[in-house]
């Protein structure tokens, strides 16, 4: 069943994300390599902007395989997300085939031909190993989830009239969620569970870096304790990993050297984008920066 | 019967370390103990990820036993708690068990090193963040201490001991010397020394009493949610959000269903196939859930003014969720806020603005529930429908005055649904002058709630679904 190579070890797993672009902490290198080995699906939930997305992404750029997303919101049903049967294809062949016996032309109807891949489906029948990303399942309802299970736990779908659609490439299945609402006990049961967060100074310095290389080591780190002072705030929406990286770009296109107070003021809206957040941050943390003239002294 | 030789299915396979599945069984045991939904197919994947990782490796082997065990945030702060507990402890019962003990600790260079310098190595361990260092210099200053004759051999009193006599080392001192150049200690390092430091001091008292503490369940303390006002406001926004969900698409779905549904072409041509292509069924399209109409009437008297912050907050949260919302504070009268929500973002201003516009004070500053129904009802009540659901946030305290059952009833009756939060334990109501129980009877629910874990129990058994923690 399984010809995509897996890992062997986690540092393997590691370095793989790794030259994919991606620099994964301990446990997100472990949950993916265990995923692999044991061939079950990751849940990842975090806060909006640690990579939770981008990780499935990366999965599928170190082994080489296709990624087939699918997108959840609010009100998506099977036929968006498993399959569909091309009705209108069905119509003009009971037209077309006026003199064939109705048992010809039912058997006929409900062949491969007339589905329509959404994708999950997809993913499954694909030939090549995948990494399929279901992207925020918490938006979706829990019936959905319910419809899901089959799919996580066995890697098959049952369609009535054609029968069971089994993998023939054990894909990799990663969902994300936001944790905006509690998902069901059995989804979860059926995945491993990685918790991202923001990371660590050090490692958001290395992500900073490996997407902005031109960024000289003391400004990138200089940024990323900005930007941690900026999440310390109680604000609506905190700056994610991709923000501090527009930001760094643009500090770069400004061709700033230092973060002081007038450069952190016109390019604050980068990483802050709510009224009432720019508000806060540029009382709290723009005050706290060196290098501007209207600074009290000592 | 023998022997492990003699056995007709062959040598056994490897197992790890003897034991380690008993151990892990009984570790999943307390896990559930403590609340965390631990299955079995959960514990056979823990299984199967510990045949993947080097169980040599405790980071590896605790990730493994993370991913497959414990599945939320809140299971993995137990998680954290427990894991350290338990494996600590095994250990522990194990050196008892085989008498294993470490030669001469109790002593060890303690006589060697003074106060003051003890001091400055653990500042300096603490600085760099070395584990191992500090695990050895907090062996150390118990030594030193036990030395003097100071340990009391109660681990959380002896613990407080050490942090005081050491205690000037972590920064007070350094203003002392004028050595200003020397950084402070942050907390959360520091806090890793006591922990190293509890645990040593733990260790001991195994050792000279070659007994384990009976094991408690965590402290309400451990697991409570974070405390601070900015992450509170934060976690009352997430039941909000969930509060949201449920309340849009529980409770109504039944109610006029058949009524105003449009067809849907497209399946009603897929059904049209079984019958040649003739529309004999028509099929709808599902009716999507309505916005739920709500109305929040919130009590901002003073015997409510510890909770009225909190409730303010609930009512802020709320209105970021839904739009059709109408708000109202009250004490003697009522006052409609819904504007002051929509046009100001920040919660300080709100509640400044509130107590200074609101209006809602006579004379007396005392709630009087009464009037306050009697002229809900005539004011706002005619654009109460069945699809509206109403939640009072109040302690149901009259003050003696006449509370009006009766007019609250008929707001009920208006009313879809009705549910009424007390800020007050439950064991309060209907004593002095709360006539919560006159009240209760015409809610869809009464429940006691001051703190965010209320909130979201509240919101689960609006689900329909078990209380949270209960």
């Amino acid at each position: 069943m399984d010809e995509a190579p897996t890992p062997r070890s986690v540092a393997e797993t590691k370095e793989a994300l790794a030259a994919a672009g991606y620099l994964a902490d301990e446990p997100a290198a472990l949950v993916s390599f265990l995923a692999q080995r044991l061939g079950k699906p990751i849940l990842v939930e975090g806060p909006a902007g640690v990579g939770k997305t981008e990780l499935a992404k990366a999965l599928a750029r170190a082994g080489g395989r296709e990624l087939i997303r699918l997108q959840c919101y609010e009100g998506l049903d099977e036929a968006k997300a498993l399959y569909e049967w091309n009705y209108r294809k069905q119509l003009l062949r009971i037209q077309a085939g006026g003199e064939s016996g109705w048992e010809e032309v039912h058997d006929d109807i409900f062949a491969k031909e007339f589905l329509l891949e959404r994708p999950l489906l997809q993913a499954i029948s694909s030939p090549d190993p995948v990494v399929l990303l279901i992207d925020e399942i918490d938006k979706t309802d829990q019936e959905f989830e319910a419809m899901l299970l089959e799919l996580l736990s066995d890697f098959q779908i049952t369609i009535p009239e054609l029968g069971q659609v089994a993998a023939t490439t054990m894909p990799i299945v990663v969902l994300t969620s936001n944790n905006t609402r509690e998902l069901t006990e059995a989804l979860k049961r059926r995945c491993l569970y990685l918790w991202l967060d923001y990371p660590e100074l050090e490692r958001e310095m290395e992500i900073v870096r490996l997407h902005a290389p031109e960024l000289p080591e003391a400004l990138a780190r200089r940024l990323v304790e900005v930007v941690r002072m900026v999440r310390a705030l109680d604000l609506k929406k905190p700056p994610s990993i991709a923000e501090s990286i527009d930001w760094a770009r643009t500090l770069l296109l400004m061709g700033a050297e230092d973060i002081d107070r007038e450069t952190f003021e016109q390019s604050m809206s980068i990483i802050v984008k709510h009224r009432t957040d720019i508000d806060l941050v540029a009382e709290r943390v723009g005050m706290r920066l060196a290098g501007a003239p209207t600074q009290a002294p000592g | 019967m023998t022997g492990a030789a003699a056995s007709p299915y062959g040598p056994r396979a490897d197992a790890g370390p003897p034991g380690l599945a008993a151990k892990l069984l009984g570790f999943c045991e307390e896990l559930r103990s403590e609340g965390v939904a631990v299955g079995t197919s959960e514990l056979l994947d823990a299984f199967a990820a510990l045949e993947e990782v080097p169980w040599t490796s405790r980071d590896d082997f605790r990730g493994a036993l993370a991913a497959t065990l414990a599945k939320s945030q809140e299971d993995r702060r137990v998680f954290a708690l427990l894991f350290e507990r338990w494996f600590f402890r095994a250990a522990e019962a194990e050196a008892i068990e085989r008498g294993i003990g470490e030669e001469g600790r109790r002593h060890e260079g303690g006589e060697r090193l003074d106060v003051e310098e003890l001091r400055e190595r653990i500042r300096q361990a603490i600085v760099d963040g070395d584990e191992s260092a500090m695990r050895d210099l907090a062996r150390l200053a118990i030594a030193a201490f036990g030395r003097r004759g100071e340990g009391s051999g109660v681990v959380g009193v002896d613990v407080q001991r050490l942090r005081r006599t050491l205690g000037r080392s972590t920064g007070a001192q350094a203003t002392e010397d004028g050595a200003a150049e020397l950084p402070p200690i942050e907390r959360e390092p520091l806090s890793r020394f006591e922990r190293h430091l509890r645990r040593e001091l733990e260790r001991d008292l195994i050792e000279r009493t070659s007994t384990l503490p009976p094991s408690r369940p965590l402290a309400e303390l451990d697991r409570a949610l974070p405390t601070s006002p900015s992450q509170d406001l934060a976690a009352v926004h997430r039941a909000v959000s969930q509060m949201k969900r449920r309340l849009a698409t529980l409770g109504h779905e039944q109610r006029g269903r058949r009524r105003g549904r449009a067809v849907d072409v497209r399946r009603t041509m897929r059904a049209s196939r079984e019958t040649g292509g003739v529309p004999l069924r028509l099929r709808y399209r599902p009716k999507r859930p309505h916005r739920p109409e709500i109305y929040v009437l919130c009590d901002v008297s003073t015997s409510v003014t510890s909770a009225s912050v909190f409730f303010l907050s609930v009512l802020h949260a709320l209105h970021d969720s839904f739009r059709k919302l109408r708000s109202f504070v009250f004490i003697e009268r009522i006052s409609e806020v819904t504007e002051v929500f929509e046009h100001e973002r920040d919660f300080r201003t709100i509640a400044e603005r509130i107590s200074r516009e609101g209006g809602v004070a006579d004379v007396s500053g005392y709630t009087d529930y009464g009037r306050v129904w009697l002229e809900f009802l005539t004011e706002i009540s005619d654009d109460l429908d069945p699809r509206s659901t109403v939640i009072v946030l109040g302690d149901a305290r009259t003050n003696g005055r006449e509370p009006h059952a009766e007019v609250f009833a008929q707001i009920s009756e208006r009313a879809g649904r009705l549910f009424w939060l007390n800020p007050e334990p439950k064991l309060y109501w209907n004593y002095g002058d709360s006539v919560m129980a006159a009240y209760e009877r015409h809610c869809d629910g009464a429940f006691e709630c001051w703190t965010t874990r209320h909130l979201e129990s509240f919101v689960n058994v609006v689900a329909g679904g078990a209380p949270a923690g209960g």
